[in-house]
């Protein structure tokens, strides 16, 4: 139980620093964490929401604070952004995940590379 | 209309438990070359609705562990700051050096988790045998 405790804690730490530092990527980095702990794929997914949730408003306000941008800029990406996650929770069932992993890890490559050069 | 598609892909493969946001501030940065920070600070406003929407989903479903994730807030928040802290200092030029590189060990854990089996117990998913992961829904 102890273990488990340092292990929630640990996850909550690394969401955080790569959500504060990269604006998102948290629940990439806390998931597996909590799938460690007693969490199914779907709980540990579902819970990293609820972490990630609170800490992008920390993170967000901070960014916001900075002046990094407008909420002006943002708007336009909300309603679409509400749609997606309408669909995609939707149409979960019917979409061949493991083609849509790899579809995504040649975008994400592809997308890294760019950045580096 | 491309960055209407990109922040409905962001949100939709983000639904299913694919990396969140990133798809949009990839958009952003690596292919419209924003700045790191605006990008991130977009994505950030850009997630909220939808992390809400999804969370009032696997609510319903009970699929949250609240107990956990208060129990992680509390390393998370001093978490943030400190991230925040580290790209402030970093500036935008350099921090998208580091985000691309972020970028290449997701691609890689990605594409080695397509290989991978779910961890589902067995009176969630109905039969022992089953194919690609389900995420959100029920």
């Amino acid at each position: 139980m102890k273990q488990n405790k340092g292990t929630t804690i640990a996850s909550g730490v690394a969401a955080g620093i790569i959500n504060g530092l990269f604006g998102s990527g948290g629940g990439m980095v806390a998931v597996p964490l909590l799938k460690s702990l007693h969490l199914q794929d779907r709980q540990a997914h579902a819970t990293a929401i609820s972490m990630t949730l609170p800490l992008s408003l920390v993170s967000g306000w901070l960014y916001l604070r900075s002046g990094a941008f407008t909420l002006q800029e943002a708007y336009p990406y909300l309603l679409p952004g509400l749609l997606g996650a309408l669909i995609g929770s939707f149409a979960l069932k019917r979409i061949p995940i493991r083609l849509l992993q790899r579809l995504f890890a040649a975008l994400v490559l592809y997308a890294g590379i760019r950045l580096l050069l | 209309m491309i960055q209407w598609l990109a922040a409905l892909a962001s949100a939709l493969l983000g639904s299913m438990g694919l990396g969140g946001g990133s798809v949009l501030i990839i958009y952003l940065s690596a292919f419209v070359g924003m700045e790191q920070m605006r990008a991130q600070g977009i994505n950030l406003v850009f997630f909220i609705p939808v992390a809400l929407l999804s969370l009032v989903i696997h609510t319903k479903n009970k699929l949250v562990s609240w107990r956990t994730a208060a129990l992680a807030l509390v390393g998370g928040l001093p978490g943030v700051f400190a991230g925040y802290y580290l790209a402030q200092w970093l500036g935008s030029e350099l921090l998208s050096k580091f985000f691309g590189g972020f970028l290449l060990l997701i691609a890689v854990r990605t594409f080695y988790q397509s290989f991978q089996r779910p961890k589902e117990s067995p009176q969630n998913t109905g039969s022992g045998e089953q194919g690609p992961r389900r995420g959100g829904l029920q």
